[in-house]
């Protein structure tokens, strides 16, 4: 690291129809640190880093680059000044080649076999193996984002942007990530670094830079800073921990048996012979990265692809021919991965989205809907829960995430169900409302409730689970006690390295 | 580059989404006073023409109403299909077998029913109705098949059936070759307001048929603010998703709105050739089917707003006739009116949703 400013932002501010993202952000980056940008979930980094790459123009503000004040106002202007960024969801055509990809970004004339040298070059001189001629749809997640990367390394950047990198990625190729980060950092680019977790920036930044509701908190050398203060920091008071209780085990509540699902389209993973059993009282994770079957499996769970009866049992009951009416009718909760537009109809108000599938619990007279009992039970969710939202009647889509995911999750869990499915929990959601879900879904399993966790996020599924498994692939690994297994075992599951399940009694 | 690109807005404003309608009634109202000045025509009296006159008698309400009604009962099914992400274009089609169904019941069997005949022929009306609503819907639930397109062009089917039962078995031997049937009997028909003693309307064409009108204002309001199947219906239409998530069986939307839509369309048809018309020949509709399309988008699917909707549709109609025959201007003159309400209403509706930006030149200097 030099002392040679590179980026300074003063006063930035950005300010939505009804929000105000950013009020008035100071940022400096040198050349050769790797500066975190660290905060919670709707604390304004995303906005921030788009305003750098020029794809939001802030309202006031001033950017300085080397030294000089300038306005970049859009991402070909970022480019052009040797700012470069790497999104959290990647923009790569699927049915296309690695080099048609980069070549589509990079724009000019370059054959592409030249382009193919080059790309090659790259990847090995920073450790990022990919084959320039592969089409990207065969290409795991990591391997994507290396893509990305490469493409662009290419441009020779100054400033590397990398929103939220290590989200899709295993414990494995997050340290790959890192030795190629530290090294484009001693050749002297600036790297921007942005998350939440603080275990990477611990290890991996030279400073850090805390925002919290659109305002600096706090820069701080993080490799000095313990986790709880950087928490303490992010999130503004002290950080909750869940609690976890005694595992009280009981029947067999959900029964996966040998369960083949086809590909969801072209790009889909189909699954190959899933079985698993959760208990009463116990929590089964199911750890992975998604698009390794995670959509298919949850389709089949839902009961929205045909199977045969006996595949899914609730209990004693074949449930694998039925709907996701009559599964829910039987005893099954599920928390969707998308909250609005799936587990919640965005314009409508939480009185009706708590009819969505409340409507069992007395919400319906004949078929008639009865609007105090639906407004009642949403207050109840409202209340039990600690949802932030303007009223019964305010629209879904007027909540922040994790609030309204709070409310889906009350909703669900209020339906005293056998088993609860919960697809990633907690993605998007603020640090708070996560203690609060993992803690109710551990409660629940206390209470004798099977539920099962399917989540990308290891650490949640460590935090959680009683038992947990990887789905890579289609396949599933073995099943494993949490407290006997670690990170590094499961990080290896991730990336498919398991053999076939071993026959495992756990009845 | 200087240009103008939608935005979405964060949140549409909840007042504008109300205002949109009558705003876009204003501007096509405004939009007619330019109309008739570029025609040649003092435009307030040929707006006092328009608008005013055919309001201004007894004959020129009923026959409002009149008009009204079938849009209206229309209108409402439609507003119940579209809630449901359904679309059906062809609710004329359907009005067509409604009227078919009725006159297949009235030319056969009017001399044997007696009493029974209006009533049957309204069940038979709504099941035609029903019947060729449902062959959209199978084809969309079965197949995937677009409903806007299938549900189009069985209309065309249906205009067809018409011509050859007109012109063929349904003939009227004494009707000269024209295509047309026998005239109905009274027990086909229904009653006058006038003969049932309601003065005001005497000499009036307007009939009984209304009151199936004004019954299915509130059942359809009901039915889509007040039971879980029309909440079903609204969920489906606005997040699929969250519908397949909850259990919500797609096709039983489709099959629920395509079935509504089309017994309201199929009740429309029987109010026409056992109203005003008295039997069936093969050119018989102002085309209600499809302009009770923009009488339900006018109401935003609302069913309370569609009454709203379908009278000022109803009186562009009569406008439109009344300054052709006092002011000698085209017949056309009513499309146009239609045209522009939906234009203004479309641009109104998408304003509502985005605003206008203006393009930020990428080419700008740094610096400024």
């Amino acid at each position: 690291m030099s002392d040679i400013q590179l980026l300074r932002l003063t006063g930035i501010t950005k300010t939505y129809a009804t929000v105000q993202a950013l009020a008035g952000v100071d940022l400096d980056v040198r050349a050769g640190e790797i500066h975190a940008v660290l905060g919670e979930n709707g604390a304004g980094k995303s906005t921030l880093m788009k305003a750098i790459f020029g794809a939001v123009q802030p309202d006031a503000g001033r950017i300085e680059w080397q030294g000089e004040s300038v306005t970049i106002d859009s991402p070909i202007a970022a480019r052009s000044r040797g700012i470069a960024m790497v999104f959290q969801h990647f923009a790569l055509f699927e049915s296309m080649t690695v080099v048609e990809n980069v070549a589509l970004a990079l724009g000019g004339n370059t054959p592409l076999r030249v382009l193919a040298n080059q790309v090659a070059e790259v990847s090995t001189r920073y450790g990022l193996p990919v084959n320039p001629w592969q089409p990207v749809h065969r290409l795991s997640v990591g391997e994507r984002q290396r893509v990305e990367i490469v493409r662009c390394l290419l441009q020779s950047p100054r400033l590397l942007i990398m929103d939220e990198p290590t989200s899709v990625l295993t414990p494995q190729a997050i340290d790959q990530l890192f030795v190629t980060l530290r090294r484009l950092a001693a050749e002297g680019t600036a790297i921007l670094y942005v998350s939440h977790k603080l275990d990477e920036i611990r290890r991996l930044c030279d400073r850090a830079t805390i925002i919290r509701g659109g305002r600096v908190v706090s820069t701080v050398d993080p490799r000095v800073q313990t986790e709880s203060g950087l928490a303490e920091l992010m999130i503004g008071r002290s950080f909750p921990q869940t609690e976890r209780r005694a595992k009280s085990e009981g029947a067999v509540a959900l029964e996966v048996a040998g369960l083949d699902v086809p590909a969801d389209g072209p790009f889909g993973t189909a699954l190959r012979s899933i079985s698993f059993r959760v208990h009463a009282g116990e929590v089964l994770g199911i750890a992975g990265i998604s698009g390794n079957g995670q959509t298919e499996l949850l389709a089949a769970l839902l009961g929205a692809v045909p199977l045969s009866a006996q595949a899914i049992m609730l209990g004693d009951l074949p449930v694998g021919r039925l709907g996701a009416a009559e599964r829910r009718a039987r005893g099954l909760a599920f928390v969707p991965e998308e909250r609005l537009g799936v587990g919640a109809v965005p314009e409508m108000s939480l009185a009706q989205n708590a009819l969505l599938t409340a409507y069992g619990e007395g919400l319906v007279a004949h078929g008639f809907v009865v609007p105090e009992r639906s407004r009642a039970y949403a207050a109840k969710c409202i209340d039990d829960y600690g949802v932030r939202a303007a009223g019964v009647e305010a629209p879904a889509a007027s909540l922040s995430g994790g609030n309204l995911q709070k409310f889906i999750v009350g909703r669900e869990i209020a339906q005293s169900p056998r088993v609860l499915i919960l697809a990633q929990p907690t993605w998007g959601v603020d640090v708070a409302a996560t203690a609060l879900i993992r803690q109710r879904v551990i409660d629940l399993a206390a209470a004798g409730v099977a539920v099962l966790v399917i989540s990308e996020d290891l650490t949640e599924i460590l935090e959680i689970c009683d038992r947990v498994a990887v789905l890579a692939a289609g396949r599933l690994s073995p099943e494993r006690d949490v407290h006997a297994t670690n990170a590094a075992e499961i990080g290896r599951w991730m990336a498919g390295g398991f053999s076939q399940p071993e026959l495992q009694v756990s009845a | 580059m200087i240009g103008f690109e939608l935005v979405r807005r964060a949140a549409p404003s909840q007042a504008m989404q109300v205002i949109a309608p009558l705003q876009a009634v204003l501007l096509t109202l405004l939009a007619g006073l330019g109309l008739f000045a570029l025609l040649g025509q003092d435009p307030l009296h040929a707006f006092h023409q328009f608008f005013i006159a055919p309001l201004s008698t007894p004959n020129g309400v009923s026959e409002l109403l009149l008009k009204a009604s079938p849009l209206c009962l229309i209108g409402l099914g439609l507003a119940i299909a579209y809630r449901a992400n359904v679309w059906n274009i062809g609710a004329e089609g359907q009005m067509y077998i409604g009227g078919v169904f009725a006159t297949g019941l009235a030319i056969h069997y009017q001399q044997q029913w007696g009493a029974f005949m209006l009533p049957s022929m309204i069940v038979a009306g709504a099941l035609g109705g029903m019947l060729w609503a449902a062959l959209t819907a199978w084809c969309r639930a079965r197949f995937h098949a677009s409903e806007i397109l299938v549900s189009l062009m069985l209309t065309y089917v249906a205009n067809l059936l018409i011509k050859y039962l007109v012109f063929g078995p349904w003939q009227d031997p004494q009707a000269n070759n024209f295509p047309l049937t026998v005239a109905f009997e009274d027990n086909a028909l229904f009653p006058l307001l006038a003969e049932l003693g309601w003065d005001w309307f005497e000499g009036t064409r307007l009939n009984l048929s209304i009151v199936i009108t004004l019954l299915a204002i509130p059942l359809a309001w009901v039915f889509s603010q007040r039971t879980f199947a029309g909440f079903q219906l609204a969920v489906s239409g606005s997040a699929p998703g969250a519908a397949r998530y909850a259990g919500y069986k797609e096709s039983r939307a489709v099959w629920i709105a395509m079935l509504m839509s089309g017994a309201a369309a199929g009740l429309a048809g029987v109010s026409e050739v056992a109203g005003p018309i008295g039997q069936l020949n093969d050119r018989w509709t102002p085309q209600y089917g499809f302009t009770a399309i923009i009488v339900a988008a006018l109401a935003r699917f609302n069913p309370l707003a569609v009454p709203v909707a379908a009278l000022l549709m109803a009186l562009l109609y009569l406008g439109g006739e009344s300054v052709q025959i006092e002011l000698q201007l085209p017949k056309s003159i009513s499309e146009v009116f239609q045209g522009l309400l939906l234009m203004f209403l479309l641009g109104s509706e998408v304003l509502v949703r985005f605003r206008l930006r203006r393009r930020v030149s990428a080419a700008r200097g740094d610096g400024q």
